[in-house]
């Protein structure tokens, strides 16, 4: 029995489409504690969202798991039926969306919408139903609660809807709350305030949030974890400081180079990846970047790299299939595997 | 001193509310310049009037009064209503959509799209010329010959945005409003447009309003920068200015919004966070369009609207206490 709240391992999701089988997620694994936040960064088309919809049982209808186990809690929700899957979700998992205009219902009011989180999982009285709305938004941070809940989501500005999206997803004070982009579609004022919203719920009720998004600002600010995404795989994972101040594989110093320096006096040129992302429809036999990489090698194109686990002593070492690996710091690249040969050689050289 | 290429003055730009009196007031009294071959930025949150400021300069919504000089000459002016006739001035002036996936015209082609513009100013003789011009400014913008023929829907975003940029560039213009161009790109793409536009100026000695709400974006990209609040213009300087002596409150609360990517400077700096949203523009509040929202708001504010004065040279600010918010929280540098 693993001790993890979420236990993704070897995830392989594909969508079956008219024009074939596109393949969104290849060998995805994640490890997850209670009360942490893992952050997700990868560009449109990466995987970042269908991973964490998986988790949730909300693939869409064309989407299969073709291999691989999804853990949540203690369930194996890949082998749950819709009927069980909807006994958790909203209860121990939950989700706000990029859009928060058109993922509230425009005919109810916001006190309605709460509410039916609130009942459908039943374990409240009526009365206690009925009073948990207010405390909700109150607890998101919304004024006058009493007028709000009456209003319609067309009468509240883009941060409130936000605010209120949260509230329903808290409804029932879930384990995990996924976060899928929740900032984007905000103005910088706005996200600064729902981003200092969700660090303080975090605290307050110690739930785990799996935070997606493209902007690295914003991880930064609020990650445990981080494990960057391309092409249907995990390309690096480690803490927060291993990202930022440690990249090892070439997509993430790639990205961290292409965002502008903010105050910084001196003006530098950005540094962007070339190309475009990759065609899921035909991914390339070998590492998933390679076409885009600057420091692309014949293996590149040929075999995919393997995780190399990398110590804090900037060594490295392969990766064993089960291991543990919430908190360390992992990329899949062959510069590190050539890196670990080049040591090697010197070592030997050295005796 | 640099020649000014385009000067605005007290532009306004109303807007009938449907089935009422009122009027909202998208750009109330906006005055600022550009100057040739620099980038002029233009920041503010949704809602506050920097798209329709853009549009207005072209003329693409006809202001409701203030004055356009533009090289010298007058495109528009309130008071002595003047209008001119906009058409060789097209050439001159061009504009970059936001939206790459709305502003491209699906049922035609891309060699078509960039085309259009050079049929309507007759800028080609034979089909021979005019194709061969299409092909070069596909080329210039990092495309090739083979997209000519192909139609929107067949391009990623970033390629659209590129079509959209060949488009402005078609007629040879001198300056370009360039309205949000990156903000529905991802990162990596976003990096490769600013790029681009850094280096067409380069080549061709464009000028450009660039507009954005990312204020690296704008910092990045812009000589000097100004900041929107409902529909005035609040601050404006030089870059490095604005970033590093900011004065008006609401754009030192917005430097400090910015998500910084560097987790030990995130930890450590103290945001300014701006409680509640923008006021709406149908009923802005009294004085100061701001005081909503700020912190050293006072009586003064809500009885006179603070006038957009000169602090130090080329540094300009509408705000009553000033001082006192130049003196508050330092911005980490």
């Amino acid at each position: 029995m693993s001790d993890y709240l979420v236990d993704i391992k070897h995830e392989k999701l594909s969508f079956f489409t008219p024009v074939g089988e596109v393949k969104a997620l290849n060998d995805v694994s994640i490890q997850m504690k209670e009360g942490e936040v893992l952050g997700i960064v990868g560009e449109s088309g990466s995987g970042k969202s269908v991973t964490a919809y998986s988790l949730m049982g909300l693939t869409a209808d064309n989407g299969k798991i073709v291999d691989g186990e999804v853990n949540f809690n203690g369930h194996r929700v890949d082998l749950m039926t819709e009927k069980e899957i909807r006994k958790i979700r909203g209860k121990e998992i939950s989700i706000i969306f990029q859009d928060p205009m058109t993922s509230l219902n425009p005919v109810y009011t916001i006190g309605n919408q709460i509410e039916e989180a609130v009942r459908v999982h039943g374990d409240k009285t009526k009365e206690e139903a009925r009073q948990r709305p207010r405390e909700l938004l109150t607890l998101v941070g919304i004024n006058e609660p009493d007028k709000r809940l009456k209003q319609y989501p067309h009468e509240l500005s883009g941060g409130m809807r936000q605010r209120v999206m949260i509230a329903i997803a808290l409804a029932c004070e879930p384990k995990l709350l996924i976060a899928d982009e929740p900032t984007t579609a905000l103005d910088v004022t706005i996200q600064a305030q729902i981003l200092e919203l969700m660090n303080d719920l975090r605290r307050k009720l110690k739930m785990g949030i799996i935070l997606i998004t493209h902007d690295l600002g914003v991880v930064a600010s609020m990650c445990d974890h981080i494990a960057v995404m391309y092409a249907g795989e995990i390309v690096e994972y480690g803490t927060t400081d291993d990202i930022f101040y440690e990249p090892k594989h070439e997509y993430t110093k790639g990205l961290l180079k292409s965002i502008p320096k903010f105050q910084e006096k001196e003006y530098s040129r950005l540094v962007p990846i070339e190309g475009t992302p990759v065609d899921l429809l035909n991914p390339p036999k070998g590492c998933g970047f390679a076409p885009r990489c600057d420091s692309c090698m014949k293996i590149c194109l040929e075999r995919k790299p393997e995780k190399m686990i990398i110590n804090a002593d900037g060594t490295f070492e392969d990766m064993p299939d089960e291991t543990e690996y919430n908190g360390k710091h992992y990329s899949r690249c062959w510069l590190q595997k050539k890196e670990q040969f080049e040591l090697q050689d010197n070592a030997k050289g050295e005796s | 001193m640099s020649e000014k290429l385009l000067e605005i003055e007290g532009l306004k730009q109303y807007f009938p509310v449907a089935g009422t009196k009122n009027v909202v007031k998208a750009v109330d009294d906006v005055s600022f310049y550009i100057n040739k071959g620099e980038t002029f930025g233009l920041v503010g949150e949704s809602g506050c009037g920097k798209t329709t400021t853009g549009r207005s300069i072209l003329r693409l919504i006809e202001p409701t009064d203030g004055r356009i000089v533009y090289d010298g000459k007058v495109l528009f002016d309130g008071e002595k209503k003047i209008k001119a006739d906009m058409m060789p001035y097209r050439r001159k002036m061009q504009i970059v959509f936001q939206d790459p996936y709305a502003s491209l015209d699906p049922r035609m082609t891309v060699g078509d799209i960039v085309g259009e513009a050079i049929d309507i100013h007759h800028l080609c003789g034979s089909k021979k010329e005019r194709y061969d011009r299409i092909i070069g400014l596909l080329e210039k913008v990092g495309l090739n010959s083979e997209h000519a023929n192909r139609y929107p829907h067949e391009f990623s975003g970033g390629q659209r945005q590129r079509v959209g940029i060949a488009r402005a560039l078609a007629v040879d213009p001198e300056f370009i409003v360039c309205d949000e161009p990156v903000s529905a790109l991802d990162v990596s793409i976003q990096a490769q447009v600013v790029n681009m536009f850094e280096d067409l100026q380069k080549e061709l000695g464009l000028t450009y309003l660039f507009i954005a709400h990312d204020l690296s974006v704008v910092n990045h990209i812009s000589d000097r920068i100004g900041v929107m609040y409902l529909g005035h213009l609040v601050e404006m300087a030089e870059s490095e200015e604005l970033i590093f002596h900011s004065a008006h409150p609401y754009t030192r609360s917005l430097i400090s919004a910015v998500p910084v990517a560097d987790p030990k400077t995130a930890r450590a700096s103290k945001r300014i966070i701006l409680e509640g949203d923008v006021p709406s523009p149908v009923n802005p509040p009294s004085g100061c369009a701001f005081r909503t929202r700020c912190p050293y708001a006072d009586e003064l504010c809500s009885e006179k609207i603070p006038g957009f004065e000169e602090i130090s040279k080329g540094h300009f600010c509408a705000c009553h206490h000033r001082d006192r918010a130049q003196n508050g929280s330092k911005v980490s540098e």
